[in-house]
Order: structure tokens, then C-alpha cells, then sequence
């Protein structure tokens, strides 16, 4: 192009868009170091004018106050604010597990009931979904802790199942189960047979690619992962035992003790996100083509084949991806636990060691990576996922 | 010649039409279906009844509360806290602010279905928060001033979720945008912003917000408490909708952006009269969907100390002369925001349907 031609001012330095993108991005970038300069700059007058440390050395410190569930050894005498951040870790995963374990079982079962021939069940399901998802999350996780384990009775009238499991407002007791030597040899039992179904897994998909023959993988592996661990126990004498709740005074002991916090969290957090994963199963299910299963069947392939074979490896890719990030989402409503006091992070971490620490800008971050590495964890799993189960092309 | 008569047509076989004919189809064609039929129906019989009787034909409507003698929900304790539960500690004697910032928001959103003229349009969208504010707040046209901490119960849950939609709703776009760009720092920047907010819980947000923002500023800067809570969840929100209309952004085609630049648009006047327009059309339903998250989200506001509708109910209990109508708060405000959610859900799956041209 003749550069003479054009007015002049169209040729200067800032009508190149290359130096425009120099420039705006060197303005923004400038931006945000000012403000970040600023931030920090007030902080740290303010961390001084208000007397409060910095660093990370309070982690050392004693906590001095008590935690009502701990996974891990904790006396309130001895162990420091570090220990409370491992506890209250361990304590949002716990949470966290649980609710996705029973938050799929719902979601699954409700998501096919959606789609089930019969109307009342699949108007029942709609019903359930539209309740669920349109409470906010909090309310629900209150209603269960305030309103129905509340009204639970006390530990004298509890409701009980079998003289072994007890439910009263102190929580939901069970036998615990104590391990004695030789237990460990049930453990490496099962992980034997764990690697081995690995190993059947593989072999089992190389000979069906070579040959075509299938190998009844799914039951033999049940069945070994089941067994192995309970010949084990028999082999080796029996050695684990459980030990009962029993009513003493006013309150129980022995046991395994559930507290009405996870339980009302636990409720909550699978319910609401039930109806999430319900919806993705259901979306899942039905972005399978119709032709898909006509084609199947119109091969003369056998109804439980059609589904293992034809339906659910193309809807298992539609559905999978929305369900880790309901998982993800439930990790992250997890948090909500402070409204009601389950010692999980934020309610140990942001609130008891916040009070009591004042370092608001450590605690709060420290709180904050946890989720953001969870998050990450997730999102890796995720396009794992999704490169493991992209249509290959050919 | 053989005639022939037409046979009068055989009515359809009674088992193939009819209220038992689909009886059968749907709700008992085989033994299994009959069976989870005969359980769904066993589950209705359980919960509907007991339900109903306590919500209804037990349920106290009136009188006083010494006056309970039914089994069922004492609604008096709803119809006795009513304001508190929709204004919070909003003086009484100043309720007609709220209700008249109610009416100016309907009237407002009439005046954008009908009001054709850009120029008043973009008048009126400046000037309706000032105003609402002004209501709301006084101070200023002989109103008096209503502090913040006495702003409660559903009007606070309404302006938290307003001004966190209305508010978000630029800086989402902005962001949006930045990541869609070509420029290496800008994108940085807005993907680093997006993805930190998207993975934390809102609550530790909340916390950053009530805690440690007070602490960047010097000290003749002072932030309220729902100043704090505003800046927070807006934050939170505009994330969300800048990977909402991301989404759409994405889902434009990229004739029309090279179109709009051969046109000699600039980037912003290509982005503001052609790609933006369509963009944000597409992201409609899931926008609403966002506004739903938000709006359930807003009753986090409790946790760092805002009394919002859900909060009403524990504050309304420690009342002496009403102790333990926990329940029939904790119920109504459950209807309230169900019936708010439900009806915004439906509006964007009416909407998804509109705009489905697909067959």
C-alpha cells in the first residue's frame, strides 16, 4: 500500500494496533502494580498501627481450644494452631467424601427415575429436583441442623436399631471397629486383590482387542475385591472386633459417634447437590441419539448389551464432566459448615484461629490456597477425564 | 354390479383408549413399573397428608399466641413478625421508602419494555440507582438517614442481589472480553482474576471482604459492613458472568467478528454494535441461570454478621415472648425464596425455548 496517500495521522506510532497492544497492555499492567503497590503499602501501616504480627509463626503456637471431631490426635493443651489447620483439612475432606459418595448414589438414582417409563416416578423425581435446587443451600443445611436433628430426643430415649446403632440429638452412634494384630493382613489383602483386578482390567481389554472374546470383568472383580479380604479375616483368626455404644448416666459411651453437625451438613450438602447431578444424568442419557439404540438393537444385540455397550459410554461422556464440577461445587458449599459449627477449615481456621491470631491476611490465604488446590486437583482430574474419554479420530 | 357398503367404524378397543388405557401404559405396564408405582404412591400417602394438615387445616392464621390450640404451623408468628421478616429494623414509620423503591423497580422495568428513545433509555438506567439509593438511604430531600446496619430481612436480600447483578454485570463483561483478547498481560490478568474467584468457596470472599479490605486502605477510608458484604459478592458474581458470556462470545461465529472488521469498526465499536449484542442474547438463559446462583448465594451475608431474611429467623426467635417457632420461620422463608428462584428458573428455560430454532 502507498503510505503517501493516507492522511497523515492515520500513520502515526498509535494507529499501529501492534503499538496499541504494547502500550494498553503496559498501562494496564502499570495499573494493577500501582494498585497492588498501594494495597500493600496501607497493609502494612495498618498491620503496624494495630500492633498485629506478620508471618507464618503463629502456626507454631498453642492453640488452647477444643475441637468436637478430630481424624487426627488433638488435646487442646498441646497442639498448635498448625495441628488445627491439618484437623480442620482433614475434617472439610471427610465431609467432603461423604457428601460426594451419597450426592451420587441420589443423584443417579433420581436422574434415571427422571427419565423412567413410568409417570408417577418421573413426575416424583421432577418434583424432588425443582424443590431441592431452588432452596438456597444454607437454609437447607440449617433446617436439618436447627429444625430436624434438633427435635431429636435425648441420649436415654434415643431411637435405636438392633441395640447397636443409636440416634439422639448428640449425634448417630455405631459399633466401632477395633483392630487387633494381624488386622493389617486383611488391609494388604485388599490391596492386593486391588491391584490385581488393575492388572485383570488390562489383560481382560488386550485379549478382547485381540480375539473379540469378553471376560466377565465387572463380577469377577467384585467378587475378588469382596472375598480376598473376607477369607482373610477368617484365615487369620478373626482379629477385628467391634465395639458397641452403650447408655452410661446421661450420655453414651464406647462407639463411634457421628456429631449432628456432619450429619445436618452430610444431608444438606448430598440432597442439594443431588438434584445437580440428577440433571447431568439425565442430559447425559438422553444426548444419546435414538438412532444409537435402534441401530443396536436392529443388530440383534441384547437389551443389558445396548446399555453397557452402546448408551452409556456416549452418555457417560456427556455426563461425567458436569458432575466433577457439582463435585468441586460441593467441596466448595462445604465451607457453609460455619454457619452451624462442624469444625471443618473455614469454621476452625477463618473463624477460632482468626479471632483468637488477629493475622487476618495469612489465615484467610492459608484457607483460601486450600480451596484453590483442591480446585486445581479437580479441574487436572477433569481434563484428564475429558482427554481419556474424547471421540478418537480416525 | 356388486355394492359396496362402507362398515361403520368399530369404536377403538376400550383396553387401547381412555383414562385406564393410560393407567396402564404409564403407571402399571409391567410388574416392575406396578411395583415402583404401588412405593411412589405408598411415599405420596406418607408425606402429602401430615403435610398438608400441618401447613393448612391445622395451622393457627390468627388470634394471639396463647390462643394455640392446633396440632399444625402457627402462622400468627409469621403474620406478627411479618415486617421484621420483610424490613428488617427499618424504622416503621419510614416503610413507605422500600415500598415506594418496590414500585419505582416495576415501574422501571415497564418503562424499559416500552420507552423506545436510546437517550431517555440510557437517562433512565443512570438515574434509577441514584434515586432507589436516595430512598433508601436518605439524607438529602428533607428524607431522614437510615443507617445501614437497620437495613434487614428481604429488602436487604433484594439490594444485595440487585446491586450485586447490576453491578457485576460491566465488570463481567470487561473481563470476558480480556480473556478473549489477543494480548498476552490482559489476558493473564483476567484468567488469574477468573479462575482465583471461581476457585474459592464465596464465604472466604466474604471473609477477604469483611476482614482484610478494611486493612488496604489508610485509615480516613472507612467502609461499612454492607459496603464490605457488596464489594465482595460483586467481585464473586462478576467471574461467574464473565465466563457466562464468554461462553457466548465464544459461540459467535468468526465471520461476523472479520465482518465487523472490514466494516472499519474499531474493536470496541465492533464489539459494542455487532459481536456484543448477539453474545449476550445467546448467554441470556445462562445469565439468568447465574442470577439464580447469586440470589441463593446473597444469604451468605448472615455468616459475617447482616441480618437478610434468612437471619430473620433465628433474630425473630430470640425474641422471649416467641421462642421456638423456629420451624415456621425457617418455612416461610423457604417458600419465599423458592417461589423467587422457581419462577427465574422458569423464565430462562422459557426463554431457552425461544431462542431453540433447532428441529
Amino acid at each position: 500500500m502507498n503510505n503517501s496517500q493516507l492522511p497523515p495521522s492515520a500513520n502515526g506510532f498509535l494507529n499501529n494496533p501492534q503499538n496499541r497492544a504494547v502500550i494498553f497492555q503496559v498501562l494496564a499492567l502499570m495499573f494493577v502494580v500501582f494498585l497492588a503497590f498501594y494495597f500493600a503499602n496501607n497493609m502494612f501501616d495498618n498491620v503496624e498501627k494495630r500492633g498485629i504480627t506478620t508471618g507464618f509463626s503463629f502456626l507454631d503456637d498453642v492453640a488452647g481450644f477444643g475441637i468436637s471431631q478430630t481424624l487426627i490426635e488433638y488435646d487442646d493443651a498441646g497442639s498448635t494452631y498448625y495441628d488445627v489447620f491439618i484437623v480442620g483439612l482433614l475434617n472439610t475432606l471427610l465431609v467432603s467424601i461423604i457428601g460426594i459418595f451419597f450426592a451420587s448414589v441420589l443423584g443417579l438414582l433420581i436422574g434415571v427415575g427422571r427419565l423412567s417409563s413410568n409417570y408417577l416416578i418421573s413426575r416424583l423425581s421432577l418434583v424432588y429436583i425443582e424443590t431441592f435446587r431452588n432452596i438456597p443451600i444454607l437454609l437447607q443445611i440449617l433446617f436439618w441442623y436447627n429444625v430436624v436433628l434438633a427435635a431429636l430426643p435425648s441420649p436415654r430415649k434415643s431411637f435405636s436399631y438392633l441395640d447397636s446403632v443409636f440416634l439422639n440429638n448428640r449425634g448417630l452412634l455405631l459399633p466401632e471397629p477395633i483392630f487387633e494384630s494381624g488386622s493389617s493382613a486383611i488391609l494388604i489383602a485388599l490391596i492386593l486383590a486391588i491391584t490385581g483386578v488393575f492388572f485383570l482390567a488390562r489383560w481382560s481389554k488386550k485379549r478382547h482387542d485381540l480375539t473379540g472374546e469378553e471376560f466377565p470383568l465387572i463380577k469377577v472383580s467384585i467378587a475378588l475385591v469382596l472375598l480376598a479380604p473376607v477369607l482373610v479375616y477368617f484365615i487369620s483368626g478373626q482379629p477385628i472386633s467391634a465395639e458397641y455404644p452403650h447408655l452410661k448416666g446421661f450420655n453414651f459411651k464406647g462407639g463411634l459417634t457421628i456429631i449432628p453437625e456432619l450429619l445436618a451438613l452430610m444431608f444438606a450438602l448430598s440432597i442439594y447437590t443431588a438434584t445437580y447431578i440428577a440433571e447431568a444424568v439425565r442430559a447425559g442419557i438422553e444426548a444419546v441419539p435414538n438412532g444409537q439404540k435402534e441401530a443396536a438393537k436392529s443388530l440383534g444385540l441384547k437389551d443389558h448389551v445396548i446399555l453397557t455397550k452402546v448408551v452409556l459410554p456416549q452418555a457417560l461422556r456427556v455426563i461425567i464432566p458436569p458432575v466433577i464440577n457439582q463435585y468441586l461445587n460441593l467441596v466448595k458449599n462445604s465451607s457453609l459448615a460455619t454457619a452451624i459449627g462442624y469444625p471443618e477449615i473455614v469454621t476452625l481456621f477463618s473463624g477460632t484461629t482468626l479471632n483468637q491470631v488477629g493475622q487476618a491476611i495469612e489465615i484467610i490465604l492459608m484457607t483460601m490456597a486450600v480451596y484453590l488446590t483442591f480446585s486445581i486437583v479437580i479441574s487436572l482430574m477433569l481434563n484428564w477425564v475429558n482427554a481419556k474419554m474424547a471421540i478418537k479420530g480416525r | 354390479m356388486a355394492t359396496y357398503t362402507m362398515k361403520e367404524a368399530k369404536p377403538a378397543p376400550s383396553t387401547s383408549k381412555g383414562l385406564l388405557f393410560w393407567l396402564r401404559e404409564n403407571l402399571f405396564s409391567d410388574i416392575k413399573n406396578s411395583l415402583l408405582t404401588l412405593v411412589g404412591l405408598y411415599f405420596l400417602y406418607t408425606i402429602i397428608p401430615p403435610l398438608l394438615n400441618w401447613m393448612i387445616f391445622d395451622a393457627t392464621w390468627s388470634g394471639t399466641k396463647d390462643e394455640v390450640v392446633k396440632e399444625g404451623a402457627r402462622w400468627i408468628f409469621i403474620v406478627e413478625k411479618f415486617d421484621q421478616f420483610i424490613y428488617g429494623f427499618y424504622p416503621e414509620s419510614l416503610h413507605w421508602r422500600p415500598n415506594l423503591v418496590a414500585l419505582i423497580c416495576i415501574a422501571f422495568l415497564l418503562s424499559m419494555k416500552f420507552v423506545k428513545n436510546i437517550n431517555i433509555k440510557i437517562a433512565l438506567i443512570l438515574l434509577f440507582p441514584v434515586v432507589c439509593f436516595v430512598l433508601i438511604s436518605g439524607g438529602g430531600f428533607g428524607l431522614e438517614v437510615v443507617e445501614t446496619e437497620k437495613w434487614g430481612g428481604l429488602m436487604l436480600t433484594v439490594l444485595v442481589a440487585a446491586v450485586g447483578i447490576i453491578a457485576s454485570f460491566p465488570i463481567g463483561i470487561i473481563l470476558a472480553l480480556g480473556r478473549q483478547s489477543h494480548m498476552p498481560i490482559v489476558k493473564t490478568l483476567c484468567v488469574g482474576f477468573i479462575e482465583f474467584v471461581r476457585g474459592v468457596p464465596l464465604i472466604t470472599i466474604l471473609f477477604m471482604a469483611s476482614v482484610v479490605l478494611p486493612l488496604f486502605f489508610s485509615d480516613g477510608i472507612d467502609f461499612d459492613k454492607l459496603l464490605r458484604a457488596l464489594i465482595g459478592i460483586t467481585l464473586f458474581q462478576a467471574a461467574y458472568i464473565a465466563e457466562v458470556v464468554r461462553g457466548g462470545l465464544q459461540a459467535i461465529p468468526r465471520g461476523q467478528y472479520e465482518a465487523s472488521e472490514s466494516l472499519g469498526l474499531s474493536y470496541w465499536q465492533g464489539m459494542i454494535l455487532v459481536i456484543l449484542p448477539q453474545a449476550l442474547k445467546i448467554s441470556i438463559p445462562n445469565l439468568v441461570g447465574s442470577f439464580i446462583s447469586l440470589f441463593k448465594d446473597t444469604t451468605l451475608v448472615l455468616i459475617i454478621g447482616l441480618f437478610d431474611i434468612l437471619a430473620m429467623v433465628t433474630l425473630t426467635n430470640s425474641d422471649t415472648n416467641w421462642l421456638g417457632y423456629e420451624v415456621e420461620g425457617y418455612v416461610f422463608v423457604t417458600m419465599i425464596y423458592w417461589v423467587i428462584c422457581f419462577t427465574m428458573s422458569q423464565y430462562s428455560k422459557s426463554i431457552e425455548r425461544k431462542f431453540n430454532t433447532e428441529h
